[in-house]
């Protein structure tokens, strides 16, 4: 890969280097991958069918070894109560949060679209401002949101005499937690519907309305299902990012006792490699998480593409 | 069902050319219930950020007397009691934030423009499967990645340190895909071809002749990646333990953790999530016009 133009390069020396170039262009991203992604997850399997065996009183340097566990680790986790709890928990904010983000940035994305909608910049900017808060952040306020002596939403509620629900306990902090969620991440998946719903030649929308079709049915038989790939890529990438909830309840938990360190899987993942110290049964976790995770947005992509023709994998891509 | 919309959409086209320029235009008026959904939807998403930015004016005794939504009189208290808490270790957080941000989006901007035009323009035997290969990287989540990459830079000493956080956030698939698409679409393959003609190498076909076609994509990765490092929280969190190399949100989470029973320390934490929000709605609002959006759905017209 020589920087300099040859003034007469022959012909099997272009080849040549034509042919050893894309490699050199890709050693980055390869050796980045196998750094960073490739031997961590090797190393986390490799930790995850091990354990740490203590000799005598277990002091000295050769009194901890390393020895392999079988799936002993994996039993464990998947009997572990606050793994399974935590995984249930999720399972039911996940069930929340990924119909109404969707389906509010569907509708949202639709409205957008429609005829003689005003102020269409202004509102598409606004929905989609969340996106650029850290979920930190998006967390802290929403948490002072829900504290009785700072949030609005309790001085109207005392003001009109209403009943004023604890908002971090119980029930309402699934909604609690899944109203973050929902607020971050609905904006971003509007521009992305949005934008295959702008790809539609206007032709179709024009045919359809000669034959008189009112805007509903516009909507719901023409512009639905031709965006149904992105609409399948964002239900994927919204299991995906749901299933791994941690930064949000994690914020949450200096405000309100009810949100435990081991709510989500990953939180749970955290403490036992961070609180407890154990790397192995963390490892362990974090694979079968994992598992879980592909598991789950690969059937949920294999059952739509049964439905839907077009290959959003390939989506694009030439 | 799409292929028959499809289908019936194109003929019906088809036997009616013109329809859209000949017809008269409709009256003007406005469509009031897609109109007053987006204002709703606008006003869900403003609320808790003008909620911040008000209550980031009230002192300590305003914020739990006043009415939520009017503006209080101690936003300079409280800025320089923000700038003054731990010496100014706040401004430390920005600063870092910045630096993880600003230093790791390009640097990942510019791993991903190397893979995405090879892997566009290029025919070569594994293409497929290096490709896959690190698309599958989006897939992991990032616990499985974050706690063994903790262990492993632990045993190079380079955990709680900046590289720490900045090498493992590097190489974004989604950066290498994004890259892929828009190389694809930007570069055509026989002005590559000519170029190699002419006698220019590899390397200088990629920096002179396809890197400036690729530039308004490489915005498009950049600012993603910017923001994807900005928010990121579960990475420094497992990688650092002095606070002075955290970022604004790990920062503010510490500062939350401790201001939780004491409610003083409240108003640092409000005025601390309003100035923390500021520099990317910044970003957002400069740049947006530089930002192809249409990329996201991976839909680019050539």
């Amino acid at each position: 890969m020589k920087g300099a133009p040859y003034a007469h390069p022959s012909p099997t020396t272009t080849l040549k280097r034509a042919r050893s170039a894309p490699y050199f262009f890709l050693l980055p991203a390869t050796i980045l991958f196998a750094l960073f992604f490739a031997l961590p997850i090797g190393y986390a399997v490799w930790l995850s069918l091990h354990k740490v065996k203590v000799s005598g009183l277990g002091l000295g340097a050769g009194a901890r070894k390393e020895v392999w566990a079988g799936l002993e680790n994996y039993t464990d986790a998947l009997t572990d109560s606050e793994l399974v709890d935590g995984a249930l928990r999720v399972l039911g904010y996940g069930c929340i949060v990924v119909p109404v983000m969707l389906g509010l940035a569907l509708l949202f994305a639709l409205m957008l679209d429609s005829d003689k909608v005003r102020l269409a910049p202004f509102t598409r900017l606004a929905i989609f401002l969340p996106y650029a808060i850290p979920g930190v952040v998006a967390a802290l306020l929403w948490g002072f949101l829900y504290l009785p002596d700072v949030s609005p939403f309790y001085y109207v509620l005392e003001k009109l005499g209403m009943p004023q629900p604890d908002l971090l306990d119980g029930g309402p902090l699934y909604l609690a937690l899944s109203n973050i969620a929902v607020w971050g991440g609905t904006g971003f998946n509007m521009i992305v519907i949005y934008t295959s719903l702008q790809a539609i030649p206007a032709e179709v929308y024009e045919a359809a309305r000669l034959d008189g079709a009112t805007p509903l049915q516009i909507a719901l038989r023409i512009k639905i299902p031709m965006v149904a790939p992105s609409l399948v890529l964002t239900f994927f990438f919204s299991i995906i990012a749901t299933l791994q909830v941690f930064s949000e309840p994690t914020t949450l938990k200096p405000l309100t006792n009810s949100v435990s360190t081991t709510w989500s899987p990953l939180m749970k993942v955290y403490q036992d490699a961070f609180g407890k110290g154990d790397i192995y049964a963390a490892a362990a976790q974090a694979t079968i998480i994992a598992l879980a995770t592909l598991l789950l947005s690969f059937g949920f992509l294999r059952a739509a593409n049964r439905r839907n023709k077009r290959d959003v994998s390939q989506g694009g891509v030439r | 069902m799409s292929s028959l919309a499809i289908g019936k959409a194109d003929t019906a086209a088809g036997t009616t050319p013109g329809t859209a320029q000949s017809r008269p235009p409709l009256r003007r008026r406005i469509a009031l219930i897609p109109t007053v959904t987006l204002l709703l939807g606008a006003l869900y998403c403003l609320l808790p950020v003008a909620w911040v930015v008000i209550a980031a004016t009230k002192s300590g005794s305003e914020l739990f007397s006043t009415f939520t939504f009017l503006p209080g009189t101690g936003f300079a208290d409280n800025f320089s009691d923000l700038s003054a808490y731990r010496d100014g270790v706040y401004w430390e957080w920005m600063g870092n934030s910045a630096l993880y941000a600003g230093l790791g989006a390009l640097l990942s901007t510019v791993v991903s423009a190397l893979s995405g035009y090879a892997l566009a323009i290029y025919r070569f035997r594994g293409r497929e499967t290096i490709f896959n290969v690190l698309l599958a990287g989006v897939l992991m989540p990032p616990v499985i990645l974050a706690i063994p990459q903790y262990l492993l830079l632990a045993k190079v000493d380079l955990t709680d340190s900046y590289l720490g956080v900045l090498l493992p956030q590097l190489l974004s698939p989604y950066g290498v895909y994004l890259s892929r698409i828009y190389a694809a679409a930007a570069v055509p393959a026989d002005v590559v071809e000519a170029g190699r003609m002419d006698g220019a190498g590899e390397w200088r076909l990629f920096t002179r002749v396809a890197l400036p076609m690729m530039v308004p994509g490489m915005v498009t990765v950049f600012l993603f990646q910017f923001v994807a490092i900005w928010n990121n929280f579960l990475l420094p969190y497992i990688m650092l333990s002095d606070d002075e190399k955290f970022p604004i949100t790990l920062g503010l989470f510490t500062l939350l953790e401790q201001g939780a029973n004491t409610p003083a320390l409240y108003t640092l934490v409000i005025t601390g999530a309003f100035l923390a929000v500021i520099p990317l709605v910044a970003l957002f609002l400069v740049v947006q016009r530089f930002w192809s959006l249409d990329l996201l759905s991976g839909a680019v017209k050539s």
